[in-house]
């Protein structure tokens, strides 16, 4: 496989990646060796995800160099990169689940029957026999025939890995790989990842969990803001370090935080249970921003849902000290309650329908007394609301799709800011945005809190977290981990809790 | 009307509009076929026309949301024959009109609960529909025709006040009715909300399903009255009649603008998309053009409309 005295099986050099508005690699290095674990780490958005879409051959870079095996990789496709040997598992897998795990493991290369016809037909026969042989070469336990819908998320990720070996590949990416499955079928993985080391298969892990680092990588590179920081071996690292090469940006952002009198209490959970998160207790004021802190999966965003009635939970909610039970967002609404989605344009707008439209979508009842709209005050309130949020648009009659992203945000939360919100639930507000229009809904973030509103904020931008928030809730798969106030919360104290170092150190 | 490439007509076609491709048809029609413009034939097309519009006006509202009616035909000849029944044993117009709209109603119904409850396609549902209620229709009049129905005809033929045609007034009414519930009303804005992005609608606090029971609700009250219309026309229930009527309907709503997709689209532009078909099925038959060639051309209408809509929209992004 490797070339003998081969020293890097991967050599990324300098690697540029602009997108409209963002760089997100500006000089990214990655120097992997054959038959090492390499733990690429970087917060959420620091451009990990992009370099594998680089090395897969989803994306062209706009400079740098990339050498598989000494070759220059520059212009291929995935099926092209596949072919070389660069295999990925996705963090989100995406298995055929109709069909069988042997067909899975040969998609898009089946084996062709012999003789004149053999173009056309699939040799299922040798198929099976050859996905049997593989399983038992790598001891999976798993019945070539069975539909991969029959496996858990732990066992897809095994097939997946045993389709990377039969390719023979020499580097396989693996995106956060534990991020959906349980404590023993991580030991498995990290076994299975052992075996490949002894083979001489190079495999770059991505991940923030510190644990997870220290058990299995031979190097980390460290990755921030789509710049390469540090690279090493691993026992050249610990904790404390990779943390502050993770975060170690100085604020250099201002934050336009006016702190206003924080009132009585708007809303408390106690004992809230639900999708993916557990036992979580918390409260927030009047005029208080609460940042709810955490790494991507953490638990965060199902919390929103269930405070916003689109998830069942179970536990305790008060509103105003009063116990209520929200069972849908038309309840959640009655209750005051408003949420920005993180998911902007899966559930925050209707696309194609106008500024106009999309703004009073949830607040009809307040313009149409009978049975018809009036138009005219509608047209009025939305005008006010463009004035209120400096939203950019031809007119009101514009369709939302045609805005740009910071734009659309702030017709998502003009939305809920026209009705009487007590309790505001905004779920990544400021990403996607530009700069301009980030401190804009800042702004706007502070005059809804001095107009007696109460924030929760679901963040991942350490940055805006502790600029923007009275008070800090941190979660880690799906636990809250800690509480910290404003004045005592740092990058490191967050990371930390967000990270589960605490834990393991 | 033949352009070399589809795109530069889908740019047309985006900023003109329909009422430009029904004006340069028109035109065409009143220029070079005989006898198109003469007032007797245009009082025949508009006639000829308001079966179709009036199921065009109620699946328009069906094809925003994202879903679609294929029983159509089937069920407004259900509705018809009962209506020609109901005339024809109590020998008054208004139980008659009421038992056609009441079985609408019912399909409608029966249409928007198996969608929501059970979250199946609307073409399914519709499908299915459509051999239950063409089954329904045969077996109940045994495949006959139900005629001497009185004065049951006046609704299709008759003229109101000796000067307009009676069914052009209800054709009239049913387009204000339609244009205020999706301009004016919350319910229309949900109408599009929902077929725009559900997962928005439902985020704002709208009862998702609900707008799509009204929705087929007030489907099979247009398709109701639109059967009671037919039948009185042709003075007579026809359990065979209506077939493909679904297909220049929805054929009506797409060329009228309204996205298959869902989100987008007008009831005027239905009304001029429906009159966009009936002045060419108006043109093939001065034109003495074979009625299979006529399915044919029908056939290309629908496409070139669904292949600019989707042309149409791509060139906006």
């Amino acid at each position: 496989m490797a070339a003998s005295g081969e020293t890097y099986v991967l050599e990324m050099k300098d690697i540029v990646k602009t997108f409209p508005g963002v760089k997100a690699l500006d000089g990214m290095s990655l120097r992997v060796r054959p038959g090492t674990v390499h733990c690429l780490v970087g917060e959420n958005g620091a451009g990990k995800s992009t370099l594998m879409k680089v090395l897969s051959g989803a994306y062209t870079v706009d400079a740098g160099e990339i050498l598989f095996h000494g070759k220059p990789l520059h212009g291929q496709n995935t099926r092209d990169t596949l072919g070389m040997g660069i295999a990925m598992i996705h963090q989100e897998l995406s298995p055929v689940a109709e069909m069988t795990l042997a067909e899975n493991v040969f998609l898009g290369r089946e084996p062709s029957r012999s003789g004149r016809s053999g173009r056309f037909f699939v040799n299922f026969k040798n198929m099976y026999a050859q996905t049997a042989e593989l399983f038992a070469r790598i001891g999976l336990n798993y019945d070539p025939r069975a539909k991969m819908s029959s496996l858990s998320v732990a066992g897809m990720q095994q097939v997946e890995i045993a389709k990377a070996i039969s390719r023979n590949a020499s580097l396989i990416l693996m995106d956060e790989p534990t991020s959906a499955i349980t404590d023993k079928e991580v030991g498995m993985l990290f076994r299975q990842i052992a075996e490949l080391k002894a083979n001489g298969v190079a495999i770059v892990y991505i991940t923030h969990k510190m644990d997870e680092i220290f058990a299995i990588a031979d190097d980390v590179t460290v990755i921030r803001d789509g710049k390469w920081i540090a690279s090493g071996p691993a026992s050249d690292f610990d904790n404390e370090k990779i943390i502050s090469l993770m975060v170690g940006r100085t604020i250099t952002e201002v934050f336009p935080k006016v702190t206003v009198p924080i009132g009585d209490e708007v809303l408390r959970v106690k004992n809230l249970s639900g999708r993916a998160f557990s036992g979580v207790d918390f409260c927030v004021r009047e005029g208080e921003i609460l940042g709810l802190a955490g790494l991507v999966g953490a638990g965060r965003t199902e919390v929103a849902r269930a405070l916003f009635g689109l998830d069942p939970y179970e536990g305790e909610i008060f509103l105003h000290n009063r116990p209520v039970a929200i069972r849908s967002v038309r309840e959640a609404i009655a209750h005051g309650i408003a949420m920005v989605s993180e998911d902007r344009k899966g559930e925050g707008l209707v696309l194609s329908r106008s500024v106009r439209e999309n703004t009073s979508l949830a607040n009809l009842p307040m313009f149409a007394p009978g049975l018809f709209l009036d138009k005219r005050r509608e047209g009025e309130v939305v005008r006010d609301m463009i004035d209120l949020l400096r939203i950019k648009t031809s007119s009101m009659n514009t369709a939302v799709g045609d805005l740009s992203g910071g734009n659309q945000q702030k017709v998502v939360i003009s939305k809920w800011v026209m009705g009487e919100v007590k309790l505001l639930i905004l779920d990544e507000p400021t990403r996607g945005v530009d700069v301009g229009a980030k401190s804009e809904i800042h702004r706007l973030m502070c005059e809804l809190a001095s107009r007696k509103m109460a924030i929760i904020m679901i963040s991942s931008e350490l940055p805006e977290i502790l600029g923007m928030s009275d008070r800090i809730i941190v979660m880690h798969e799906g636990v809250m981990r800690g509480e910290l106030p404003r004045d005592q919360a740092t990058q490191e104290s967050i990371m930390e809790l967000a990270t589960g170092a605490h834990q393991s150190a | 009307m033949h352009t070399k490439s589809g795109f530069s007509f889908a740019q047309f076609h985006a900023k003109y509009g329909t009422i430009a491709i029904f004006a340069v048809i028109f035109i065409l029609s009143a220029v070079l076929v005989p006898n198109f413009a003469n007032p007797d034939n245009l009082k025949n097309v508009l006639r000829q026309m308001v079966v179709v519009t009036l199921l065009a006006f109620g699946v328009t509202f069906v094809i925003i949301l994202g879903h679609i009616d294929v029983s159509l035909g089937s069920v407004l000849a259900l509705c018809g024959c009962v209506a020609a029944a109901a005339m024809k044993s109590t020998n008054s117009v208004a139980i008659a009109v009421a038992a056609g709209l009441g079985v609408g109603l019912v399909t409608g119904a029966v249409n928007g609960f198996i969608v929501t409850k059970f979250a199946i396609p609307a073409f399914i549902m519709t499908l299915a529909m459509t051999t239950v209620a063409r089954g329904s229709v045969l077996l109940f009049t045994g495949g006959r025709p139900i005629t001497n129905l009185g004065n049951f005809e006046e609704i299709g033929n008759g003229n109101l006040f000796g000067l307009v045609p009676i069914s052009i007034v209800i054709l009239a009414l049913f387009l204000a009715l339609s244009w205020l519930l999706l301009n004016t009303t919350k319910y229309g804005r949900h109408v599009y909300a929902v077929g725009g992005n559900i997962s928005a609608a439902i985020a704002s606090g709208i009862d998702a399903n609900g707008v799509v029971k009204k929705s087929f609700l007030y489907n099979g009250l247009l398709c109701g009255l639109a059967g009671v219309v037919l039948m009185s026309r042709m003075d007579s229930g026809q359990p065979a009649a209506g077939i493909g009527y679904e297909f220049d309907a929805i054929t009506a709503v797409v060329v009228g603008g309204t996205s298959l997709a869902g989100g987008r689209g007008t009831i005027i532009g239905t009304l001029i998309g429906s009159a966009i078909i009936a002045i060419i099925n108006n043109d093939l038959n001065l034109l003495n053009v074979h009625s299979y060639w006529q399915q044919i051309a029908k056939g290309l209408i629908i496409l070139v409309a669904v292949i600019l809509d989707v042309s149409t929209r791509r060139s906006r992004t």
